[in-house]
């Protein structure tokens, strides 16, 4: 080995590179059909982007345009003020977390007994499971927006519409994610339940309920935390919370309370998630060990 | 039992807050039930050509607007996929060493996903003017905050091997990034933007809401007006795309994903 100058491994390498090539002719070989296939993949997708351009009418002179607007805006949203209207303010945003909170524990209670019936080690009927599966799933794809709309047609306008239409939305998807985490549960001890003489009741209470409740703790509390952003979104068709303000001051160019609002929903989030990242932990990191 | 306590003490403040009125549910819930008969159309077996022509009579139209609902998904995923792909490098901490660089990255991804997308079109619609550009163009914000972040957890997971041997031979940092950290992972990556196409085909069906473009403004039109049979049409239609996105989003997903086990 006393060829070997000291050096870095990339001069070597490239002075030796002919005897590299005659070792390792695997390594230098070009992969033409591999390359054939990320070109065509790369190729479509940038031309349904391009049809998807041209089909949208994006236009380089309204985005410049609109661009400069957008900066004008930053510049009226300097310095943030709430306009005197603080106390509001800070009530449309308890009703905003009023609204997630109400509406995540609600779609929690009622998916719970839902989830048994959509999981394949409860039922073990394809056909019912498969029924109560397709009913969560429309549930789940109807966005919160549009149960809102619904809602409001049924119990008027205001805060509580905004909870009903959170509860729906979630329903669904707890019902999903419940009942994935039911399946995946330990089975052991529901066994060990029925060997010692339990009923299939018996056996969901004592063998499975004490092994996924602190899982779905956990997924409910996450829920929480994305609920208080379609929350606040929800006032945009008129069902509570703080998106009533927002839209209104966005409508009428009150940019600086808008960024005043902006800055409390920031704010508020993080807030949120730091204490719900903590429970998260603490629950799942305490039964577990 | 303190925990509890906590729990029943914020249940009756937010039931407050959020004015729950269980009465005004129980007396109002046969107009629900109302509701739902009423957006269900009237399919005589006898005669259904007719009867579903009747209750699709929009449907060219429609179906272009759900196309166009599609493409402002798939447009805003791209452009914000490729947002969060350039910053995900800057924001991932094994990579960057200056932690001022990656602060700012890292608070600007969290600016862009906590905003939700339905406050940007609100902003963009007055700035750019009506239209499907401005729902692609807030999609791809909210998909840049959120892609980011997840990249950017992907990346600061791989393998570090690769990372050193390269730097070792004295590449640079883009080099470094294209051949020791892209191969771990893309196909990551992928299943990733594709997750996030799903969530904004949804996302994209409201964008009309506010007059951001797609299927969303007749879907308003029809339930404040109260053009029952349309409201059905439309959501069922709604329902569907969103089914069978996710189904084939799933199969490629873990095609992406058995495709990196195998290898």
């Amino acid at each position: 080995m006393s060829e070997r100058r000291p050096g870095t491994l990339r001069a070597t390498a490239l002075a030796d590179l002919d005897a590299l090539r005659l070792r390792h002719p695997e390594q230098f070989r070009t992969d033409w059909a591999g390359r054939l296939r990320v070109a065509g993949t790369l190729a479509g997708v940038v031309g349904l982007a391009g049809y998807g351009l041209w089909a949208l009418d994006f236009s380089p002179v309204r985005i410049l345009n609109g661009l400069g607007r957008l900066g004008g805006f930053a510049l009226e949203m300097l310095p943030p003020s709430a306009g005197g209207r603080f106390g509001v303010f800070l009530q449309a945003l308890a009703e905003t977390l009023g609204i997630a909170f109400v509406g995540t524990l609600a779609a929690a209670l009622l998916a719970f007994p839902v989830a048994f019936l959509a999981a394949r080690n409860v039922v073990p009927n394809p056909f019912a499971r498969f029924t109560v599966r397709r009913g969560l799933d429309v549930m789940r794809s109807v966005d919160v927006l549009i149960w809102a709309l619904i809602w409001i047609n049924v119990v008027g306008l205001g805060p509580f519409a905004g909870a009903l239409a959170i509860a729906c939305s979630d329903f669904g998807a707890f019902g999903k994610l419940f009942s994935e985490a039911i399946e995946t549960g330990d089975r052991r001890p529901g066994e060990g339940v029925v060997a010692s003489g339990g009923s299939a009741l018996h056996r969901i209470r004592f063998g499975l309920i004490p092994g996924v409740l602190p899982v779905l703790a956990s997924q409910v509390l996450y829920f929480f935390e994305s609920n208080t952003r379609s929350a606040t979104i929800i006032g945009i068709v008129g069902a509570g919370g703080i998106g009533q303000y927002l839209t209104e001051l966005i409508r009428v160019l009150e940019l600086q309370q808008v960024a005043f609002l902006v800055l409390m929903i920031l704010v508020t989030v993080a807030v949120i998630d730091g204490v719900s990242g903590r429970l998260r932990r603490a629950i799942i990191g305490g039964p577990g060990r | 039992m303190l925990g509890l306590a906590l729990l029943a003490v914020a249940l009756a403040l937010s039931c407050h807050a959020a004015e729950v009125r269980p009465l005004v549910l129980a007396a109002n819930f046969g107009k629900f039930t109302a509701y739902i008969q009423q957006i269900v159309p009237v399919l005589r077996p006898d005669r259904i050509g007719p009867d579903l022509a009747e209750w699709y009579w929009g449907l060219p139209k429609w179906l272009s607007l759900l196309g166009e609902t599609l493409m402002m998904a798939y447009l805003g995923t791209l452009l914000g996929a490729l947002g969060g792909f350039v910053l995900c490098f800057v924001a991932a901490g094994n990579l960057v060493r200056s932690s001022a660089i990656r602060f700012a990255a890292k608070r600007f991804l969290e600016i862009c996903r906590t905003v939700p997308e339905i406050v940007f079109a609100l902003i963009f619609v007055i700035a750019f003017g009506l239209g499907p550009m401005v729902g692609v163009l807030a999609l791809a914000i909210h998909t840049t905050g959120a892609l980011g972040k997840l990249f950017s957890e992907v990346v600061e997971n791989i393998d570090m091997k690769p990372v050193e041997g390269l730097t070792g031979t004295g590449a640079s940092w883009v080099e470094t990034v294209r051949f020791a950290v892209l191969p771990q992972v893309l196909s990551n990556f992928a299943s990733y933007g594709l997750l996030r196409f799903e969530i904004n085909v949804r996302g994209a069906g409201v964008m009309g809401f506010v007059g951001a473009g797609g299927i969303g403004q007749e879907l308003l039109i029809a339930i404040r007006n109260f053009y029952y049979s349309d409201v059905s049409a439309i959501l069922l239609m709604i329902v569907l795309t969103v089914f069978a996105i996710d189904l084939s989003t799933e199969k490629l997903r873990h095609h992406l994903i058995g495709g990196e086990g195998m290898r």
